[in-house]
């Protein structure tokens, strides 16, 4: 890539006032480093695996208000987190964090454990139980 | 506190903290020499791992390794810390800051306040570098953002003591040892052989057979996943190619960059050319990622499209094949 063929296309990275270094050849040959605000491709992809995202954490906000799911789902998605990331994170086997998505099952959860779920997603125990608690 | 430090932003963030503690020391070593030296290019896919619920492929060697190997082939040590407690890992950071010595610290992505939002994943192999603290804040280089911030020790903390998939443990590390001149030459050329030997491996998942590898399963992706899958894992391999870190086609120009200098301090001619070459090499990732890029977006691909990207990087494969058996004999 020549220097100037750096991209400087639009991305999230524009929006927050970030630049990244990129490596390039000046007319010389010479390689040397230039700033990118973004590059088309990745910010396409970037922004798909955001809506990807989004569309998990409204999947999962339905099935909470359908009671399919206990609210752990909706904000283990929320906060980007797959059962492996949000076992690790409460201290847990993964199919204790699954089975405790079942709401049968939740809804039994003892204090102590709706806590550790609480401090990891940093909201308070009623917001925990109920995902629409004080809209 | 505050310690004499010069913050120098650069594409990758191990490169950066190892480059830029190296400066603060003496040494001027360049981020792509570090990288070179640490044998950092490397292809991987990786199976049984998923990251935001793609396969994960990596451009790039393990974590870690990169300041490792460079250490051992200059001639320098380092010292690693990891902590249970959050507050031993505290009180040892303060400790070494009052010693006037700035440390590596590997933290998660995720509860990094300073990156935009947009690219807060849970990704834990982060690296920066603390120089000081002031009224209770830690003064923050992280080699990838333009200048220098600040964390507060719960933020940090937070970040240190990120949990799931490489989980930092507090990891701090800083070098403690010094040659008086740098193995440069010799380390230079042990760095080459070790990327030649990764990337040529006889193994399916890694190198160049890890590239034809991964195109195999692009043909595949659309039938078996669904195209929009298939365009998930296919934006997932572009972001890991080229997403913040890389300097742009997926660690290739850092690379070419690395056997520019290469060629000046061993005076190898052929080192020089191999770059052009690698040069090369580092736009057809580009082109890649430009082409896949174009089915994500219109997210109706035929069967064709991903067969052109699958043959884009087959081409890749063979170029690397014939790049670093080169390599392996200019040295």
């Amino acid at each position: 890539m020549k220097k100037s063929d750096v991209p400087q296309d639009r991305s999230h990275l524009k929006a927050g006032n970030h630049k990244e270094l990129c490596y390039a050849v000046d007319d010389k040959g010479e390689y040397t480093t230039a700033q990118s605000t973004g590059w088309k491709p990745k910010a396409i992809a970037l922004d798909n695996a955001i809506e990807e995202i989004n569309n998990r954490i409204s999947k999962a906000k339905t099935r909470v208000l359908n009671k399919e799911t206990s609210p752990i789902e909706y904000y283990m998605e929320l906060h980007k987190m797959d059962v492996s990331i949000l076992a690790s994170y409460v201290g847990l086997f993964k199919w204790q964090v699954k089975r405790h998505f079942k709401l049968k099952i939740f809804n039994k959860l003892s204090t102590k454990t709706l806590e550790k779920y609480a401090n990891v997603f940093e909201i308070s125990m009623n917001k925990l139980k109920d995902i629409d608690y004080g809209n | 506190m505050e310690i004499n430090f010069t913050h120098h932003q650069t594409a990758h963030c191990e490169n950066g903290v190892v480059s830029n503690l190296m400066k603060y020391n003496g040494f001027d070593v360049s981020e792509p020499m570090v990288f070179g030296i640490g044998s950092g290019l490397m292809f991987c896919y990786i199976p049984f791992l998923k990251v935001n619920h793609a396969p994960a492929i990596s451009y790039r060697t393990m974590p870690g390794q990169i300041f490792k190997r460079f250490a051992k082939r200059v001639g320098i040590k380092i010292k690693k810390e990891k902590f249970k407690k959050p507050q031993e890992a505290e009180a040892v950071l303060d400790e070494n800051l009052k010693k006037n010595n700035p440390v590596g610290l590997q933290v998660g992505v995720y509860n990094l306040v300073y990156f935009p939002d947009e690219y807060r994943f849970h990704f834990n192999a982060h690296n920066l570098i603390v120089y000081g603290k002031q009224n209770g804040n830690y003064l923050i280089s992280d080699p990838v953002m333009e200048t220098v911030t600040t964390l507060t020790s719960k933020e940090l903390e937070k970040v240190r003591f990120a949990k799931g998939a490489f989980a930092p443990n507090g990891h701090m590390y800083y070098p403690v040892g010094f040659p008086k001149e740098l193995n440069i030459k010799e380390a230079i050329i042990k760095g080459i052989k070790n990327t030649c030997r990764d990337m040529l491996a006889p193994m399916p998942i890694i190198g160049v057979k890890g590239i034809r590898y991964t195109a195999k399963l692009i043909r595949k992706w659309p039938k078996k996943k669904g195209v929009k899958v298939a365009n998930h894992y296919l934006g997932q391999i572009v972001r890991m190619q080229e997403e913040i870190g890389t300097g742009g086609g997926g660690f290739r120009y850092i690379y070419a960059a690395f056997l520019q200098e290469s060629s000046k301090i061993l005076n190898n001619n052929k080192l020089a050319e191999l770059s052009k070459e690698m040069t090369v090499i580092g736009d057809l990732w580009r082109d890649f990622a430009l082409d896949a890029s174009r089915i994500y977006k219109s997210r109706s691909a035929k069967d064709d499209a991903y067969n052109h990207v699958a043959s884009q990087l087959e081409a890749i494969a063979d170029k690397e094949e014939t790049f670093f058996k080169e390599l392996k004999k200019a040295i």
